[in-house]
């Protein structure tokens, strides 16, 4: 029993996790019908900018929660900074074109921005300092450590803050209208343009977020470190229903939960094959998703 | 200066200033102190050349160019008027001449980047059937090259089975895992079809990972046999003998047979009824099934026509390598073979060869900046949907409409 719940809190950890990348590709995808496969890159790019500000912040003698929420909050506003750049260059020129052109321009942006990683910062993996966050504490014979308690309670607060911002905003409102309908919410003077460049900003800070969760977690990061989280992340949101906000957080911490329990309980060599396996039986038996509104027929 | 032109240079200016934005904290910012210097040399290069660019794109749309322009057009429709008036089937020829003539004339290291694109051309081929006649995206179909490669690997090593005889069974083989992983997802559409598949190439992958006892997991199988072949000897008498196929020039003619096999094939099903069926199928699915196409049949046979090429390039491939391993169907493959096709045309089987010269064989050329090939190809990828989304050498409709019988 203490296993199983000391599983579930672990898994409960990488759902969390999951579900900050989950978001991304749901906003994105509920308002441009893309699959945004540069949005792994820009996890991969939160999880270096973290490594480099946590460093400089430390050498430069700011106390360990400075570090952290100063790290943080610099990393998020780089991505949303990366991610407008991304969607103006490589998504904003194909706006009219078809589905499978958008699609490759994604492809290749995200090749680019991979590379882009792996030349600027090396092919070694990157130490993230553990230290920082080291240590844990006893709960009726359940160890918790700092760092998964810190993880669970910034994605919490990430959490609650975006939906907050979707649902009880102007800004947010705008967002759901021009996911619903672009021509119309421009008759009312929404303008489309900026709400998407907004989305994949917001999209691209909490991705970047879990980027340095992900090397805490794991403490290292790794330049081609977005794609299986992505793919993971992916899942979570067509498990949740695509565009729908609160289905990707239930449907990260599902994926999260399953794979730890996964790799515990029947094998850790095939951990990765279940996340792919969910995401096969749900499209194939639920496609539109535990919360689904948001039924795709249309072709590339 | 006219309103477009300050347009655009006021674009280049905004672009630049966040490209540095985005350049310098992934450079700038070490433990030791914020360093300008690195960062801005970087910058300064790529300014460079998006001004000269920008520049010439501005004297280009002014005229100032057309010294240039008029005569390479006017040589450009020159030549499209010979090429048309010599048939097709010369050009076939010489192409084909020129390919077997290849190997005689050049060294190594060209016979293994032309033997590479042509193992590429198989799976474009492939590919294209999939994406260019189906309108299907698949992003997992590396899986398939995976499949045949290791089922000649397997074969050979355990069984020592030949290679001609593993050749179709690695084709039945990929058929058969074509139609596994068509079975269940070819109800989706769209991105979900092209997000499953990922999820099913990725699964192949992990097993052929992670399966120890049967695939020796990451370090791959060893000890793979080339082809071998009887051949008349006159040593003593007319004998036959059995030569294993291990020099390049062989292998160089292996794989060139296997290419004109399967863009015979990839043609002849272009134009069958097979081939306008898919075609129908891609243009308007509903429409087509209301004309009675059987449209789930259809999508599974070209599921599996696509698989089995890959799988013979699949078998060609472990007997060129004599070694496989996992490491060499990653995702990244399949984007590969995926933009073969995009940037050279879907649906063209020019196109498609064109995509793979153009994605092996260039950055060969360009070995001294062997780092920023990805990036590049990454870029390039982009930069095409943008400016040329039909690709290098776009489709021919096929067949003859009704309305242009006249």
């Amino acid at each position: 029993m203490d296993y199983f719940l000391q599983q579930l809190i672990n898994g409960l950890t990488l759902g969390g996790i999951y579900a900050l990348i989950a978001l991304g590709y749901t906003m994105v995808y509920g308002i441009i019908q893309l699959i945004n496969f540069a949005h792994g890159e820009f996890f991969a790019a939160g999880g270096y900018m973290g490594v480099i500000l946590l460093s400089y912040l430390a050498a430069s003698g700011a106390g360990p929660y400075v570090c952290l929420a100063g790290a943080l909050i610099l990393t998020m506003g780089y991505c949303a900074v990366l991610a407008m750049a991304v969607e103006k260059v490589a998504y904003k020129p194909l706006r009219h074109s078809s589905r499978l052109s958008v699609l490759i321009s994604a492809l290749g942006m995200s090749i680019f921005l991979q590379n882009g990683l792996m030349l600027t910062q090396g092919v070694y993996d990157k130490a993230y300092p553990t230290q920082m966050t080291q240590g844990s504490f006893q709960v009726a014979g359940l160890y918790i450590s700092y760092m998964q308690v810190i993880i669970v309670a910034v994605t919490g607060i990430l959490l609650v803050a975006l939906n907050a911002l979707v649902f009880k905003t102007r800004i947010g409102k705008a967002m759901r209208a021009s996911a619903q309908d672009k021509i119309m919410s421009g008759l009312v003077g929404i303008d489309s343009d900026r709400i998407i460049s907004l989305t994949f900003a917001i999209g691209a800070g909490l991705a970047a977020a879990a980027g340095i969760m992900v090397g805490f977690y794991y403490g290292s990061v790794h330049y081609g470190m977005g794609f299986v989280p992505g793919i993971k992340a992916f899942a979570a949101a067509v498990l949740g229903g695509i565009g729908n906000v609160t289905g990707a957080m239930i449907g990260g911490a599902l994926i999260g939960i399953i794979e730890v329990f996964a790799a515990g309980y029947l094998s850790s060599e095939y951990k990765d094959v279940f996340a792919f396996v969910i995401l096969i039986a749900v499209l194939y038996f639920r496609p539109t998703g535990i919360m689904g509104e948001n039924v795709d027929d249309t072709r590339v | 200066m006219t309103r477009g032109s300050s347009k655009a240079w006021i674009a280049l200016g905004v672009g630049l200033v966040w490209f540095y934005l985005i350049l310098w904290p992934l450079m700038g910012i070490t433990p030791e102190g914020l360093q300008f210097i690195p960062s801005l040399v970087v910058w300064l290069k790529v300014a460079a050349a998006a001004f000269v660019l920008v520049s010439l794109n501005q004297l280009r749309t002014a005229g100032a160019l057309a010294f240039i322009g008029k005569p390479t057009t006017a040589a450009w429709t020159e030549i499209r008027k010979i090429y048309k008036k010599v048939p097709v089937r010369v050009w076939i020829s010489v192409v084909f001449f020129l390919a077997l003539v290849f190997p005689l004339t050049t060294g190594r290291y060209e016979k293994d980047v032309v033997i590479n694109v042509m193992i590429y051309v198989c799976l474009g081929l492939g590919l294209n059937i999939v994406i260019g006649l189906a309108g299907l995206l698949d992003l997992g179909y590396i899986a398939f090259y995976g499949v045949g490669a290791y089922t000649y690997a397997l074969l050979s090593v355990h069984f020592q089975l030949s290679f001609w005889l593993c050749l179709p069974v690695a084709a039945v083989f990929a058929a058969v895992s074509g139609c596994i992983i068509g079975y269940p997802t070819l109800r989706m559409r769209g991105d979900y079809l092209a997000i499953v598949t990922l999820g099913f190439g990725e699964i192949v992958r992990l097993i052929l990972n992670n399966w120890m006892s049967l695939t020796n997991g990451p370090n791959g199988i060893l000890g793979i046999q080339p082809p071998g072949l009887y051949w008349p000897g006159f040593s003593s008498g007319l004998t036959l003998e059995y030569i294993w196929l291990k020099k390049l020039n062989y292998l160089y003619y292996v794989i060139l047979a296997l290419v004109v096999f399967t863009i015979i094939a990839v043609h002849r099903l272009n134009y069958s009824r097979i081939g306008r069926a898919w075609e129908a199928i891609r243009e308007d699915e509903t429409a087509a099934e209301l004309m009675g196409v059987n449209t789930f049949t259809l999508k599974l046979l070209a599921y599996a026509m696509g698989a089995v090429f890959g799988g013979l390039a699949g078998a060609f491939f472990a007997a060129r390598m004599r070694f496989v391993s996992p490491e060499s169907f990653t995702f990244l493959e399949s984007a590969m073979v995926l933009s073969m096709v995009i940037l050279g045309g879907m649906g063209s089987i020019p196109g498609v060869i064109l995509g793979a010269l153009a994605l092996i064989a260039l950055p060969e050329a360009f070995r001294g900046f062997e780092l920023y090939r990805m990036l590049a190809f990454g870029g390039a990828m982009v930069l095409m949907m943008i400016f040329r989304p039909s690709g290098f050498w776009p489709a021919k409709r096929m067949g003859q409409r009704s309305e242009e019988r006249g």
